[in-house]
């Protein structure tokens, strides 16, 4: 595709008629959700609202009806998505399952992976965490450590994963090991692997941050022995796998929504007739909010019409991560002038909660380096 | 063009054959084309102010009419839109977007199409009810190639809304220019005008329809231009050499391309939109919208196109400056993005924060 083409069908009934009961859902759901709770966007877990969420036929949405699936489109599922996270709903619980493992068990899975685990994922009880990063391994991927060798029928795993989202509370990760030799190129002999967490040998220890929350851990695999269907995929396929995996995710609405509860608060402190400063930078915000929604869901149409995004995708977490990054600087900037937003502890908390977090919005999937090397690759520079 | 099956996609009716020889034609008549950019010259002499063989040929095609629906002679909206992008791609030095613009109004509201080229005036005009007809007074200010074009304005009674049209050679115009040289003409209204020329505003259209599709027309102009900056910066940068290898080898020089292409992308996807608002009874809150986000682009994308070109950009036979002068004139026009972002934020900001996410998912 023309790295500039971001073809976009208008909205259907069904994708506007889904959007008011999610809507409506929502609302009774979340109506006593603080603010400040809003504000953790896609981090915020509940497990019990992840089973209403399943129950509901909103989790796995576009998949098999076999698998627990509804087979809807990639936009109706992107209605839901959007929804979720404009209203800040704790969907962290199921969110990687949902989003990316969910995903490449279809994909890469065997019909008994898929049976098994898919229908529970759909359910909103089944969680995953990503097994990717590792003490010495971030951006440069294709160095992974973690050694996967095959011991009986199975596999013994040993290493160290770091950076684990919900490695805590997952029942499964997904873990990119190498089972080849390190000898040849960088890429080959890496395999992905399905792996109960309950597993002996698994130990998950936290990792927090300034703020004192735990999402991250450090899983190390001390002798874990695993059976050979825990495979996902083929031995020696995991790089192919992954990139996929990674390309096909960077493009939703969580992209450019992890600060959407500061620009909502931020417009409601200002009040309805804000001055001329603010309301320049409300309109402006908005036009890239806008325009940034309208490519990640032509991004999501395109993946639904068999084209191949990959760029488009980049693009936009890229501009999505310096969008989120800019509203808690241009709402600090403001409130600093304004004597409603600074008596207003709503406001403040939701404002130093995104602070403190917005240096992960352009790390987390992709650093934006990393992104704007691949779009690089896109225009034809390497 | 590799896009043509994206286009389809959108379900739209972008017609592929419509597409191609508007690009032919325009890569003829174009400064970023052809006609090399000696013709972003043309203006600054106190001259005609346009190629008059090129407008010949435009209009020959059908290009002024474009606009109007198929019945009428036109090719419909979205076609319309394709066709002005690659206005501004090329860098075309004619009054071919306003052409458009003031012809669709024009038979919108029932006053017959005078032939030749037509432009518009950005801020509204009065009416007063004179004996035998009417008369229009106010102040027509950087209308693009006033002094070769007829002009269509909105007007108001003080109680009603119109659309008025003076034909050319009625007004005397103080030339002037935009940054890239085009004709940018002051005028002051004083005049009377037939009745044929004069007619209620359509209805439908929102509060300043003018201002609108002019807005409108001038995002995807923007989106363009953008597209040929960007393409013409990346082919650069892999053809430049220096330390023995092509500048775009650098990692530096990569990610700043990275983030042009992604502006690029955007100023794209706002001319969707507000093609798409054109349909859609000139939606002022969308092409609003897309004109903030394109004028901002523009400008990131002309500043990282000089920085990647070096000197040569900065020289007048090269063909970077015809695309970059209109970036920066066309944010300004129709609007620039601060008074739009001004407009979409205090209506926002009325709405409030509870309905910010109804409102902004509704675009």
């Amino acid at each position: 595709m023309d790295p500039l083409s971001f073809p976009l069908l208008p909205s259907s009934t069904a994708e506007e008629d889904l959007r008011t009961q999610v809507r409506a859902f929502l609302r009774e759901q979340l109506r006593e959700r603080a603010p400040i709770e809003r504000a953790q966007s896609w981090s915020g877990v509940d497990t019990a609202f992840s089973r209403r969420l399943g129950a509901r036929g909103w989790i796995g949405m576009t998949w098999p009806k076999r698998y627990g699936g509804a087979e809807r489109s990639a936009l109706e599922r992107y209605v839901v998505l959007e929804e979720l996270l404009a209203a800040g709903a704790p969907v962290a619980a199921h969110w990687i399952a949902d989003r990316q493992s969910g995903p490449a068990l279809l994909r890469f899975g065997s019909e008994q992976q898929r049976a098994r685990i898919l229908p529970r994922i759909a359910r909103g009880e089944c969680y995953f965490c990503i097994g990717m990063s590792e003490p010495d391994v971030g951006s440069d991927l294709a160095a992974v450590r973690t050694r996967a060798v095959r011991h009986g029928s199975g596999y013994r795993i040993n290493g160290t994963k770091l950076w684990t989202t919900n490695g805590h509370l997952a029942h499964y990760m997904i873990l990119l090991a190498r089972t080849g030799s390190e000898s040849t190129e960088r890429h080959a002999g890496l395999s992905q692997f399905v792996v109960d967490l309950a597993t002996p040998g698994v130990s998950v220890r936290p990792i927090r941050i300034p703020s004192g929350e735990h999402h991250f851990n450090e899983v190390s695999f001390t002798d874990v022995d695993v059976p050979p269907e825990s495979l996902l995929g083929t031995e020696g396929g995991g790089w192919q796998q992954v990139i996929s995996e990674l390309a096909l995710e960077r493009s939703g609405p969580e992209r450019f929504l992890s600060s959407f509860t500061l620009f909502a608060e931020l417009v409601r402190v200002c009040g309805a007739r804000p001055s001329e400063r603010t309301a320049l930078a409300i309109g402006r915000l908005a036009s890239h909010l806008v325009i940034l929604r309208r490519m990640s869901r032509s991004v999501a149409g395109a993946l639904q019409a068999g084209l191949d995004p990959s760029v488009q995708a980049v693009m936009v977490k890229d501009a999505g991560a310096v969008f989120e990054q800019e509203i808690p600087e241009i709402a600090r900037s403001l409130s600093a002038t304004d004597d409603a937003a600074a008596s207003d502890a709503g406001y403040a908390a939701v404002l130093a909660y995104t602070t403190l977090h917005a240096p992960s919005f352009s790390l987390r999937g992709g650093t934006r380096e990393i992104l704007r090397g691949i779009i690089a690759r896109g225009l034809g520079l390497r | 063009m590799n896009d043509a099956a994206a286009d389809g996609a959108a379900g739209a009716g972008v017609d592929g054959v419509i597409k191609a020889s508007a690009h032919r034609l325009l890569q003829r008549w174009g400064a970023a084309g052809d006609a090399g950019p000696a013709a972003a010259r043309r203006g600054h002499d106190g001259d005609a102010g346009f190629d008059a063989n090129a407008w010949a040929e435009l209009q020959q095609a059908g290009f002024a009419l474009a606009m109007l629906d198929e019945e009428h002679g036109g090719v419909g909206v979205i076609n319309a839109f394709v066709i002005a992008r690659l206005a501004g791609q090329h860098a075309v030095s004619l009054p071919l977007a306003e052409s458009m613009a003031a012809n669709r109004l024009l038979s919108a509201a029932g006053i017959e199409l005078p032939g030749g080229p037509v432009s518009l005036a950005q801020v509204p005009a009065r009416l007063e009810r004179v004996p035998g007809g009417w008369r229009l007074l106010g102040t027509a200010a950087r209308v693009p190639w006033g002094r070769c074009s007829g002009l269509v304005l909105a007007a108001t009674d003080g109680a009603r809304r119109y659309l008025a049209h003076l034909p050319v050679g009625q007004l005397s115009f103080k030339h002037g220019t935009n940054l890239a040289g085009e004709p940018r003409d002051d005028a002051l209204i004083d005049h009377a005008v037939g009745a044929a020329q004069v007619a209620p505003m359509p209805v439908g259209l929102g509060e300043d329809p003018v201002l609108a599709i002019g807005a409108a027309l001038r995002t995807a102009q923007i989106a363009g231009a953008a597209q040929a900056a960007l393409a013409l910066t990346v082919g650069y940068a892999r053809e430049r050499k220096q330390f023995g290898r092509a500048i775009g080898s650098f990692q530096a020089v990569q990610q700043l391309l990275a983030v042009m292409a992604t502006q690029a992308a955007a100023a794209r996807v706002a001319a969707d939109l507000a093609a798409h608002a054109a349909v859609d009874g000139l939606d002022a809150c969308r092409i609003g919208i897309a004109k903030a986000r394109a004028s901002e682009a523009a400008g990131a994308i002309a500043a990282t196109a000089h920085q990647v070109h070096g000197a040569i950009g900065f020289t007048r036979d090269y063909a970077l400056h015809p695309l970059t002068h209109r970036l920066w004139s066309w944010r300004d026009e129709f609007g620039a993005d601060a008074q739009w972002a001004v407009a979409i934020g205090r209506r926002l900001a009325g709405a409030g924060g509870e309905r910010l996410w109804q409102e902004l998912a509704a675009l």
